[in-house]
């Protein structure tokens, strides 16, 4: 049962060939024996946890159940949920207890499904490594030397370790795709403005996006349709009608037209990565699919605009966090101003301190120009190089990350080395479009590599689609490390 | 461009971030990094463009203006680092 999809788990439930509570428990004694190995959850609370899912079985046996009642899940330490430590992977909110629950929370509650625990990640989100928790380096499971990808790092090992069988993400950079590439899971980020962010601990606000993260891509739909929704309290929520993410998994992708930009496929990609996209793109042909050369010219230019934008957002949101409503406060200080440039100096790790510093800078008095808006104009520079690409293309295919994941410790003391290997991330949340991570084969190492599918606004259930048409000629998705 | 130590203890301080004088040595040489890595846009015509804030360029809604919040003061300050009769209790400010 641990290898089970959610789908094979709902039916199971339904079927009441296994119970909630005795799935709960299955999950737990796995996280209990693996947990302390690869550090993928900072909170499990078996109590918490048993509970939700006596109440899922009671709502069963009451003839209330929906398609996921009961089903487990694991959530990224960023979504405020009411009673749970929501400490984003940082020092500053380690004795935070969200008094409320995010929006995504509130859905998947309704929706039965039950918290397995609460994954670790990167600091406020900010990495590409889970290198910068303050509860610890996350390891991935298919080789403990190696990075499990960031920020969603814990999310994507506890799927790849079948410690749950989906995970909550969320994805300012590629935060989502890249760890599940790392993982050799699926995961996908929504248009901007799908998901809400009310309750996501908010890091850069014009890019964060929350999303699914499962063994397939069927799996991926399914919780996309319970996560998605307008939400009248994020600013940014896009009032839309309700869409079923599952409606064209299973359209044939003839005359699909595939677009692989050049910029993507040049010097900077391992050999491993490009062996593994180009046999996945066959695959595709195989399915009737057309491949088409695109460009997208600025590709370079996302590194510079997102580590301006990001930091400037970051820097303006974290200024909240100054010891006096939530949060860590400094023992000792001499006076208000010292209590706050204490508190924060304890509170924040060293990488989230240097994205604070970055945005303080650029926004500074004299520099706004040259920097932030700059970066606005190069942010347009590059969604309008998407535009013109799927005049071409259905979708864009190409790598998640230029390498397999990397050992950790390999970049962590060179941030510069670090934010380049965002390089096939980053534009699509600047855009705002929605990405996807397949699992598509691995390196002579034998750590997964993921395909990227990048989608115009609102083709998530196409992306879905053809990811889900690849599923089903291929196992990469299914195969699961030895643990 | 490059920052001198100086101006990373002006940042830190505009951040309300304490730092020591060893931090900023660090940090200072992270920084300039950094920036070597962002003035590569500065080579880029970006004349006539016109700056990009939000994917869908959608003008943001106004609500209506009546009171939607309920009073969750004490669960709110349940978790305040120090607070008495429903304040937030910091430093004295004013002598």
């Amino acid at each position: 049962m641990i290898n089970a999809t959610l789908k094979e788990l709902s039916a199971a439930l339904a079927a009441k060939s296994v119970s909630s509570v005795e799935l709960a428990g299955q999950y737990l004694d796995r996280i209990a024996a693996l947990n302390p190995a690869l550090n993928a959850f900072i909170t499990v609370d078996a109590g918490k946890t048993l509970a939700e899912a006596a109440a899922a079985d009671a709502a069963r046996a009451a003839g209330q159940a929906g398609l996921l009642t009961g089903v487990p899940l694991a959530v990224k330490d960023i979504f405020c949920q009411q009673g749970w430590k929501t400490s984003c992977g940082s020092k500053m909110l380690d004795n935070f207890i969200a008094p409320y629950d995010a929006h995504v929370i509130e859905r998947v509650r309704a929706a039965g499904l039950v918290t397995i625990g609460r994954t670790n990640m990167d600091e406020f989100a900010m990495g590409s490594a889970n290198e910068n928790s303050y509860y610890g380096a996350v390891k991935n499971p298919w080789d403990l030397a190696a990075i499990p990808g960031g920020s969603s790092g814990g999310s994507a090992a506890a799927v790849a370790a079948r410690l749950a069988p989906a995970a909550l993400g969320t994805d300012t950079g590629g935060s989502i795709r890249q760890p599940a590439s790392h993982c050799g899971i699926t995961g996908i980020k929504p248009t901007y403005g799908v998901v809400s962010r009310y309750g996501m601990v908010a890091f850069a606000s014009s890019l964060d996006q929350g999303g699914p993260m499962a063994q397939t891509a069927e799996d991926c739909a399914l919780l996309l349709n319970t996560m998605a929704g307008f939400d009248g309290r994020d600013s940014t929520s896009l009032e839309r009608p309700t869409e079923d993410y599952t409606r064209e998994l299973n359209n044939s992708l003839a005359g699909l037209k595939v677009g692989l930009p050049k910029e993507y496929f040049a010097a900077g990609l391992s050999a491993d990565v490009a062996r593994v996209v180009d046999a996945a793109v066959a695959e595709l042909k195989k399915l009737g699919a057309e491949v088409v050369e695109v460009s997208l010219p600025n590709t370079e230019l996302s590194i510079p605009a997102y580590y301006v934008i990001a930091p400037a957002e970051a820097s303006s949101n974290l200024s909240r966090y100054d010891g006096v409503r939530y949060g860590h406060r400094a023992a000792q200080y001499k006076d208000l101003a010292d209590m706050y440039e204490k508190s924060r100096a304890e509170g924040f790790g060293s990488e989230v301190k240097r994205r604070i510093l970055v945005g303080t800078y650029v926004l500074s008095h004299g520099y706004y120009d040259a920097y932030y808006l700059k970066a606005q104009k190069v942010r347009r520079l590059i969604a309008d190089d998407f535009k013109r690409a799927f005049e071409q293309c259905d979708v864009i295919l190409g790598p998640v990350a230029p390498t397999a994941a990397f050992n950790i410790g390999e970049k962590s003391n060179d941030p510069v080395e670090m934010y380049l290997s965002d390089i096939y991330t980053l534009s699509v949340n600047l855009a705002g479009l929605p990405g996807m991570s397949v699992p598509a084969g691995f390196a002579a190492n034998g750590r997964p590599i993921g395909l990227q599918i990048i989608g115009n606004y609102f083709s998530e259930a196409k992306m879905l689609n053809v990811a889900h048409q690849f599923q089903q000629v291929t196992d990469w998705h299914r195969q699961a490390p030895a643990l | 461009m490059s920052l001198t130590h100086q101006d990373v203890a002006r940042i830190a301080r505009l951040a309300r971030i304490a730092v020591t004088d060893e931090e900023i040595a660090a940090t200072g040489a992270q920084l300039n990094n950094i920036f070597g890595l962002i003035e590569k846009m500065q080579a880029v015509n970006t004349d006539g463009i016109e700056p990009m804030a939000h994917p869908q360029d959608v003008s943001l809604r106004l609500r209506d203006d009546v009171v939607t919040e309920t009073d969750r003061r004490e669960a709110f300050q349940a978790v305040a680092p120090q607070v008495a009769a429903g304040l937030f209790l910091v430093p004295k400010v004013i002598e």
